[in-house]
């Protein structure tokens, strides 16, 4: 029998807390979420609008701004905690160990500086390659993000470029002190179909050519389950399902997954097996006792309203926050 | 380009124009200046005399023609006090009033972006409510009594700088310049500070009010995901996002304070063309106030025109059309 030597993941968030405390009560975007995240692995982070996803995104990189406040847990990179290391450590963290790609490509570059500007501030702040091998550099990785002509754009403007071009070019920049992870939030939402999966082709195949990691951050299950090894589901700031992806998309354990895996349209299936969850996202302000997701759970019970459901392990890989969660072949 | 710069004259020479006509309309109706000219026990005659010299006989439109073509002309008479082309008697003390303006738009500049870009990213601190509150003061407070307080404590009771005139100045390309002497800059401190302080004020104020909008920006924080400084991302990325209305406010109160310094001029004896203004409206001194007025309109003009092109260098989404 062989041993299994668990590695150190890359990335452990620990009972993760991050609040907001503003004037209307404290928001508890983000409610003790742990997962971790192995070397050269793809996470998918899901949930409905709201769920904290993005909040977890910019704890990570420590971009967390008042009225927020991570009030507890670790983020530890190789080990090493992230929540309390000075602004100077977080800053050779951030573009050169996690970088990360925002939901909207129209706003993420600053609209007055060139392209190559913008990249090259990654390159002063993370290398110390001089101006005509940093220049290379960007030529390089714009080409290797399908854009031609590249030495050329590098002059352009952010207004000159499209939508999916400029995430391109995010994505550039994303990579270009060749992170260990990127941090994905939506990266493709703002864009049309089409380009949707060409930037996802992409970003898999940059981040497969170069060993990194990525959380992909996404309210899309069916292009994470392309996309990740494994899937955390977060619900109101909680981690309500996480496991590997196979196992999570076909015999999901937890009411709420299995409700976002039946909202996916499908075109292979009729179209009357698509329904939407019912009911609403409770207000985060002033959470119901019991499990947050009681007044939508078809399998809601009395327990459900008295105590918290905590994660415990399911089949598989699967672990799950519910008290009456689904056996494997159940339907709901 | 080429273009643009033409429609650009084009529209200059029509506020001009109109500015023109203002001015022509209300010095004919404000006050016979025949009397400044003639002795106090002149005839009727004499009057006559003196009203048909100064061409104030002919109908209005007569005399706006006149009026104009000599201001085409780049002639714009004689003073009717000091008996010297009113020209050469603005010229003569616009360095002054210039100089003093430049050294309080540079004071506000500098006091007023640090300040503005702190309080605008640290909007809840402690620090960033005493600046606005003393912006507030900065807004409110009437510049001559601003002015006699300085003269008050740092002229009588500290005695540090002077409290009036404009000291030695120095010969430059046939001006008179205060900045290029010590004494000079000693005499300048007090009333370009006086000057400067509600430009200070607004310009901070325009600053943090765009530093916070510009701070909600995702490609700060995406700046911020870079590995970026802090400061690097507010004055690197963040001020020139928020420069636009900054630049715009600056180019009117530079044109504003040219204008129209007339009072700290006359707190501080400070011999700029504001006090030449007053001196001459009292006296009715029409050619003066007509190069005056035109003179302020063409600086307006200017200073819109540079303003415009300053954009376009903050900003490659805006083009000269
Ligand atoms: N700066 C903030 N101030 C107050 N509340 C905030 C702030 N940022 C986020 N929140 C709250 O935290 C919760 C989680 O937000 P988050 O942006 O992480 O959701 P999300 O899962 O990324 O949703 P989406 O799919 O819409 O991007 C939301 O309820 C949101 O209102
Ligand atoms: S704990 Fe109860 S309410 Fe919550 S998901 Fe499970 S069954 Fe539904
Ligand atoms: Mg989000």
């Amino acid at each position: 029998m062989t041993r299994q030597i668990k590695s150190k993941p890359l990335l452990a968030v620990q009972d993760l807390h991050t609040h907001f405390h503003t004037f209307a009560g404290t928001v508890k975007a983000v409610n003790g979420v742990s997962f971790e995240v192995g070397a050269g692995e793809v996470m998918g982070l899901v949930g409905e609008s709201g769920g904290g996803k993005s909040v977890v995104g910019f704890s990570i990189l420590g971009l967390i701004d008042s009225p927020g406040k991570i009030e507890g847990g670790q983020i530890l990179l190789d080990g090493q905690d992230l929540v309390s290391a000075g602004e100077n450590r977080l800053r050779q963290v951030r573009g050169r160990e996690i970088s990360m790609v925002f939901q909207d490509p129209m706003t993420s570059l600053n609209p007055l500086h060139t392209v190559g500007r913008q990249m090259d501030e990654v390159l002063c702040l993370h290398s110390d390659l001089d101006a005509a091998a940093r220049k290379q550099a960007c030529i390089d990785m714009l080409e290797s993000v399908g854009i031609s002509r590249a030495e050329e754009r590098l002059k352009a403007y952010p207004h000159q470029f499209s939508g999916g071009m400029r995430q391109r070019v995010v994505i550039a920049i994303a990579m270009l002190a060749r992170p260990r992870l990127i941090i994905a939030d939506e990266p493709t939402t703002a864009l049309d179909v089409t380009i949707q999966s060409q930037i996802l082709k992409l970003m898999r195949q940059q981040i497969a050519d170069k060993g990194a990691s990525m959380i992909l951050i996404t309210h899309d299950l069916a292009v994470v389950s392309e996309m990740a090894d494994h899937i955390t589901v977060l619900y109101c700031g909680n981690v309500v399902e996480r496991g590997k992806t196979r196992e999570l998309i076909e015999t999901p354990t937890h009411p709420y997954t299995r409700g976002l895996i039946d909202s996916i349209p499908d075109t292979a299936e009729r179209h009357d097996r698509l329904k939407q969850i019912p009911g609403s996202v409770p207000d985060i302000r002033n959470l119901p006792k019991g499990c947050n997701f009681k007044d939508r759970c078809p399998r809601a019970q009395a327990l459900c309203a008295e105590r918290e459901p905590t994660l415990t392990a399911q089949h598989g890989s699967l672990w799950a926050a519910c008290h009456f969660p689904l056996k494997p072949g159940e339907l709901a | 380009m080429f273009g643009y710069l033409l429609k650009r004259l084009i529209q200059m020479t029509l506020v001009l124009w109109v500015v023109s006509v203002i001015v022509f309309l209300m010095m004919s109706f404000t006050g016979d200046p025949v009397f400044m000219v003639v002795p106090i026990d002149a005839t009727d005659a004499e009057i006559a005399q003196a009203r048909r010299l100064l061409g104030l006989d002919q109908s209005l439109l007569v005399q706006y023609g006149k009026f104009l073509t000599s201001l085409v002309q780049g002639d714009f008479g004689n003073s009717y006090v000091f008996r010297q082309p009113a020209m050469t008697l603005i010229l003569e003390r616009m360095p002054a009033t210039v100089e003093m303006v430049l050294v309080a738009m540079a004071l506000a500049i500098v006091v007023a972006i640090p300040l503005g870009v702190y309080a605008g990213a640290n909007p809840n601190s402690r620090i960033s409510r005493v600046i606005m509150a003393g912006s507030l003061l900065g807004i409110s407070l009437p510049g001559f009594w601003v002015g006699m307080v300085l003269i008050y404590l740092f002229a009588v009771h500290w005695g540090v700088f002077p409290s009036s005139g404009r000291g030695d100045t120095a010969e430059f390309l046939g001006l008179r310049i205060s900045l290029l002497t010590w004494d000079g800059w000693h005499h300048i401190m007090l009333p370009a500070i006086t000057l400067s302080l509600g430009t200070m004020a607004i310009l901070l104020r325009m600053t943090r009010a765009g530093m916070m909008e510009v701070g909600r920006q995702d490609f700060m924080k995406f700046a911020r995901a870079k590995g970026a400084t802090r400061r690097d991302v507010l004055y690197k990325h963040g001020l020139k996002n928020a420069l636009i209305p900054v630049v715009t406010i600056f180019g009117l109160q530079l044109g504003d304070l040219i204008a129209f310094a007339t009072i700290t001029e006359t707190i501080f004896s400070w011999p700029g063309m504001g006090k030449l203004l007053i001196d001459s409206i009292y006296r009715a001194d029409r050619p003066v106030i007509v190069v005056y007025l035109m003179l302020v309109a063409l600086i307006f003009v200017v200073i819109n025109f540079i303003v415009d092109i300053v954009y376009t260098l903050i900003d490659p989404r805006i083009t000269l059309k």
